[in-house]
């Protein structure tokens, strides 16, 4: 292990390691904390100035409930999940078929295609723009969920794809070759060998799928323009120009869009960080 | 193998065109759906961008549905090359790229201090990883407030080492600062940086995680043989353990790469591209000249995209011939 462990320092170093832990988590989450706090100060308080003091009173019940009751705050929520759970759906399902062929089977242009999907995940958002804004326009998906999460859902496959193809391939071949020799379906050994085996990487993209979505601003902007469609991400820009100086309320919703991805995170903790790191360490 | 043989003894007919290439058709029938979905959103769009950067268009069509589209040839390439916002967004993608590289190192120095096994340090770890969690948005917010001179963090530190607090008789206080504290998000000069710096928060949090994870698979015994031979510090680190931890730093700069060149987000939410253009990016920019009230420029905005298009594919080309090596060798 690296560094050495602080056990075999002595008490004192040890001691002075858990003091220091605290602080330096303090230190790293202060702008959370600021805004936090902001968002539980009452008016009067940012009236006054005090918007980085400690509170004079707490509102947090009052400021809350403001978002919900001052602005179309749920409803942007309500978009958010109807546009990121189809995308996940959507995305991990293609990927596993899509996976499983490029895993398992071989023919020549199994790589390149993983290529080609592996590059569509990293290309700028922006060369795609146009022409998925103008397609949405044409088709009638501008300004609406089902735009959003269609979008969201192709492009997240490309990722969905790599991280599915690997996962797979890593599996024993010779529970597929063995099916293979029993007279399995193609599709049975799919069905039944490979997708309960699947299952962690499943979990994982899952989260981290749902993460990414959640978190979208710029496809959110590009593609909606009402409060009908627009996610929590946009609503919360939206909300920025509405409470102008309100600053405990936009922080409020900064703070309530943040919450669905955090609680994925601490449910999912190790899916989470599996799906994030799988190929960095083999 | 025994059972395939008495299966064809027993079919005398030639076995149907799709039993015999099975293995030939099946991955074509998982892989359609991905690949037409994949196509229409993603591999299409690519190209017809890049043939929108050759024309000029407002995004309308005339009323038999045609487009309005006019043939400009390279004429929007030359126009960038003659406006000064493409060269300040260039530079400043410039400037994310080199310094967002710091979220590399700065991560696997987190990642040595927390690396130990003292009570909570899961608790510690994931609090340490949650800026990543959050979205850039919520992240842009947060940090404007925190840069803000008169009442954000930045400004209120700033009272506190340069400004001494007068009350007057009515109550009032006034500071008189012998510096006023600095406007970082108002700055030509600064702005860039400040977003930069709110930026690195969440990608120091990713290449963290990378190295934890990465620091978890560090060959123990490799470890105990360089201490026999007396190597610690940063010797250790730099001989022993950095090279181990190979696969997890090409990741963590692959994503540090694409993060620096996407950076769309907190410029939005921070700055808008300004103080007079100094804080664009071409992501950004792209947005701007593309959808913006100053009309629609769907031509020029695919140029401006294409150029950031190409600079990453120099990264993608590079990571994915990588990979090819990887592929190769793991066969």
């Amino acid at each position: 292990m690296f560094p050495r462990p602080i056990e075999k320092s002595g008490p004192a170093a040890k001691a002075a390691y858990q003091a220091f832990l605290p602080f330096a988590l303090i230190l790293w989450l202060l702008p959370l904390l600021a805004i936090f706090l902001t968002s539980i100060r009452s008016a009067a308080d940012i009236n006054s100035g005090n918007v980085f003091g400690w509170p004079s009173e707490f509102a947090i019940i009052e400021n809350y409930t403001a978002v919900f009751t001052q602005s179309a705050a749920a409803q942007y929520m309500w978009n958010s999940v109807l546009i990121t759970v189809p995308t996940v759906m959507i995305s991990v399902a293609l990927a596993c078929l899509a996976g499983y062929a490029l895993a398992i089977y071989k023919f020549r242009v199994a790589l390149p295609l993983f290529f080609l999907f592996v590059a569509g995940n990293f290309i700028p958002f922006q060369i795609l723009m146009v022409p998925v804004r103008d397609m949405s326009v044409q088709t009638g998906l501008y300004d609406t969920i089902a735009g959003q999460f269609l979008f969201h859902a192709a492009f997240q496959t490309g990722f969905c794809t790599l991280f599915m193809r690997n996962f797979i391939k890593a599996l024993p071949f010779d529970l597929i070759e063995s099916a293979r020799i029993e007279g399995v379906a193609e599709w049975k050994i799919f069905w039944f060998v490979v997708l309960p085996l699947v299952r962690p990487a499943i979990a994982a993209l899952a989260v981290l799928i749902f993460t990414f979505v959640w978190n979208d601003f710029f496809w959110a902007n590009v593609l909606t323009q009402g409060e009908s469609a627009k996610p929590i991400t946009a609503g919360v820009r939206a909300l920025n120009g509405q409470f102008v100086n309100n600053w405990h309320l936009v922080s409020a919703a900064s703070l309530l869009a943040a919450i669905p991805p955090v609680v994925c995170f601490f449910l999912m903790q190790r899916h989470f960080i599996a799906g994030l790191t799988l190929g960095a360490v083999k | 193998m025994a059972d395939a043989v008495v299966t064809d003894t027993r079919t005398p007919t030639e076995p149907g065109w799709f039993r015999r290439n099975k293995l030939a058709i099946a991955p074509w029938i998982f892989l359609i759906p991905a690949l037409i979905f994949f196509a229409i959103y993603v591999v299409i769009p690519i190209f017809e961008s890049l043939w929108l950067s050759l024309y000029e268009w407002n995004g309308l069509y005339d009323a038999e549905g045609n487009s309005t589209a006019t043939w400009v040839g390279f004429q929007n390439y030359v126009k960038l090359w003659d406006d000064p916002n493409f060269w300040t967004s260039l530079r400043n993608n410039i400037a994310w790229l080199v310094l967002y590289m710091l979220a590399v190192p700065l991560g696997l120095f987190i990642a040595l201090f927390l690396n130990q096994t003292v009570t909570g340090m899961r608790f510690y770890k994931s609090m340490f990883f949650f800026p990543f969690v959050i979205s850039q948005v919520v992240v842009g917010l947060i940090f404007g407030w925190f840069y803000n001179p008169d009442f954000g963090v930045v400004g209120t530190v700033w009272k506190a080492i340069f400004c001494e607090e007068t009350t007057n008789i009515l109550g009032n206080v006034t500071f008189n600062c012998s510096r006023p504290a600095p406007d970082i998000l108002s700055s030509p000069e600064w702005a860039t940086y400040g977003i930069i710096a709110a930026g690195l928060w969440p990608q120091i949090a990713y290449c963290m995680i990378l190295y934890l994870t990465g620091l978890n698979n560090v060959a123990a015994d490799q470890i105990e043989a360089a201490r026999l031979d007396g190597a610690k510090g940063w010797k250790m680190l730099w001989y022993v353990v950095v090279p181990q931890l190979k696969p997890a730093t090409f990741i963590a700069v692959v994503v540090t790469v694409i993060g620096a060149l996407r950076s769309f987000d907190m410029i939005a939410i921070m700055t808008q591209g300004g103080p007079f253009g100094s804080t664009n990016v071409l992501s950004h920019y792209m947005y701007e000249v593309a959808i913006s009230e100053y009309g629609e420029r769907y031509g020029y905005g695919s140029s401006v995209a294409t150029v950031l298009f190409g600079i990453m594919l120099f990264f993608i080309s590079y990571f994915l011939w990588r990979m090819y090596q990887d592929e190769k060798g793991g066969r």
